[in-house]
């Protein structure tokens, strides 16, 4: 797949090409999309909504058309499921915040010890509140999410389910799916965390049947401070907003408001227009690919780089050994190594990924585990990328072991 | 190679410590203890201090952390034993105006001095001032836990 329409891919850092797998934490931009963002600053902007003039109109006109393309792009049945949020993680705390108004003394909630802190902490503060038990789906010998498990948890108790559709450490795909439908055997809501998934596969929330659905547009080729939350019409018809101000009402009295219609009446205040009409490029950009396609090029490269992964002495790597369960997000550590420094040694051969607990130390304790190293690819990084990545794991790790190169 | 420049921050001294990490463990009767975290990466750091008199008798560390977090730790502990509490506090000044990379005369901080590359890789600046910060802190502490 191309990426010459990626300007920034196509530097050197530490005087080697650059090769960036850090695109679970954030992916990069197309020109397509930033140039649109410039034609949409040069000519159209002002707020939406709000007034009558012609900028006005268009900028309304676009921020509701990129609406429709997130709905398409996740096939909603109705643009009133589509708000606009900041990101995956307010969509998340939106959500526990407004349907947690359900939550009772005594009543459960599951979610499962691989999720990042922004599924976590929403979830575990609720349960605080309000005397409610939080619940903990752990993990297969293979580090997939393990259903029997959850199968036994889930009861009639239980009001909420909250799991990652992709692990952004283990890089696991869960079955929400099947979730959704045991939740919903026992009368809960299924709340699924899109981050890494919507990024990288079809996604259809009608035919997962989960009740909520979050994804960030930054980690598909838009902008920061931009997202989404999805919820079903008559769920978020009963839920009260979780912010209030401008754009959200109906008509505001002296002790007395009502609300505007869905989705706006989750939108509070002037929402982050450019990015929402940026995240409508990427999602055009994103289609011209294909999803399916996108998904298929990554379990390519999944196939080509995890078994030269396993097969570096010394090198544990987490999640599923089998390719075909393994998404391209790939946990790592060289034994003896603090990832830090397994980091900085890859940087020094330009070859960008994270290290640390990524946002997920509770599972990083069930693993017993301080950090990892992570490598994350995109459609854009190629099989020669992937071999960059080995290489530069080798080299590092004759570094430390001789002190010198 | 690129991993050559490397060698600016993992200098052989700087590897000796971390793999030989000097002092290294718990004090039982410290008068003076911290444990930080760096919450970017989920490191920790205890330190304990036996302070007497004004001066540092005894320093010990542990917990985990990166290669440079591990030297850095051992090289202070190194250094700061046996020195009044004030000459300490000067040379937290001294390691913090280093690794931003000012011009400072480093001779007070023996083999910590060689963190000095450091500046040149700001990402890991954190690494390196972890002990310096719980050495600051744990002699602010009023008495121990
Ligand atoms: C699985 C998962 N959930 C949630 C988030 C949070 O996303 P954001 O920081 O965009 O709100 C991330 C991103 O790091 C993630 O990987």
């Amino acid at each position: 797949m191309d990426n010459n329409d990626f300007p920034i891919l196509h530097q050197k850092v530490n005087d080697e090409d650059l090769v960036y797998l850090d695109n679970a934490a954030t992916t990069q931009k197309p020109k397509q999309v930033v140039e649109a963002m410039e034609k949409f600053y040069y000519n159209d902007n002002a707020n939406v909504h709000r007034g009558v003039h012609t900028l006005a109109e268009r900028s309304t006109e676009q921020f509701e058309a990129a609406r429709e393309k997130v709905r398409k792009f996740i096939n909603a049945k109705s643009n009133k499921e589509i708000i606009f949020t900041k990101g995956t993680t307010d969509s998340l705390n939106m959500i526990a915040q407004s349907y947690g108004e359900n939550i009772h003394e005594g009543d459960e909630i599951v979610i499962s010890i691989m999720e990042h802190h922004s599924n976590l902490i929403p979830w575990q503060q609720l349960a605080i509140k309000k005397h409610a038990t939080l619940r903990y789906i752990g993990l297969t010998d293979d580090g997939e999410l393990d259903m029997a498990e959850a199968k036994k948890l889930i009861n009639d108790k239980t009001k909420i389910v909250s799991v990652a559709q992709v692990s952004n450490v283990l890089g696991v795909i869960n079955p929400v799916k099947k979730l959704a439908e045991l939740a919903h055997a026992h009368g809960a809501v299924m709340v699924v965390d899109g981050a890494q998934s919507a990024p990288h596969m079809p996604i259809d929330v009608q035919a997962l049947d989960c009740d909520f659905f979050a994804f960030s547009g930054h980690k598909m080729l838009s902008e920061t401070g931009i997202g989404v939350l999805y919820g079903k019409e008559e769920l978020l018809n009963d839920m009260t907003p979780v912010e209030y101000g401008g754009e959200m009402i109906e008509f505001v009295k002296k002790y007395d408001t009502t609300w505007n219609d869905l989705p706006w009446k989750f939108e509070a205040g002037t929402p982050n227009i450019a990015g929402a009409i940026s995240l409508g490029y990427a999602i055009d950009y994103l289609n011209e690919i294909g999803m399916q396609k996108i998904f298929d090029y990554e379990q390519q490269i999944v196939d080509y780089v995890l078994p030269k992964l396993l097969a570096i002495d010394d090198l544990e790597v987490y999640g599923p050994t089998d390719p075909t369960k393994h998404t391209a997000v790939i946990s790592f550590n060289l034994k003896g190594l603090h990832p830090h420094d397994l980091a900085t040694g890859l940087d020094m051969e330009g070859v960008a990924v994270r290290a640390g607990h990524h946002c997920a130390q509770p599972l990083m304790t069930y693993l017993g585990l301080s950090a990892t190293a992570r490598a994350s690819f995109y459609f854009y990084n190629t099989l020669a990328d992937a071999d960059k990545l080995v290489e530069a794991i080798k080299a590092t790790k004759e570094f430390f072991k001789h002190g010198t190169i | 190679m690129a991993l050559s420049r490397m060698d600016d921050l993992y200098r052989q001294v700087i590897l000796d410590h971390s793999d030989n990490p000097h002092h290294h463990g718990e004090l039982p009767d410290a008068t003076n203890n911290i444990e930080l975290k760096n919450p970017t990466c989920g490191d920790v750091l205890k330190l304990d201090l036996n302070i007497e008199d004004g001066v540092i008798k005894d320093a010990a560390f542990s917990g985990y952390g990166c290669t440079i977090s591990q030297a850095s730790a051992s090289m202070m502990t190194d250094a700061v034993i046996g020195k009044t509490t004030d000459d300490a506090e000067q040379m937290v000044q001294t390691f913090s105006n280093m690794i931003i990379g000012e011009d400072v005369d480093t001779d007070s901080l023996e083999d910590a001095a060689v963190l000095e590359g450091v500046s040149k890789f700001p990402a890991r600046i954190k690494c390196a001032t972890l002990a310096w910060k719980a050495l600051h802190k744990a002699m602010n502490k009023e008495e121990s836990e």
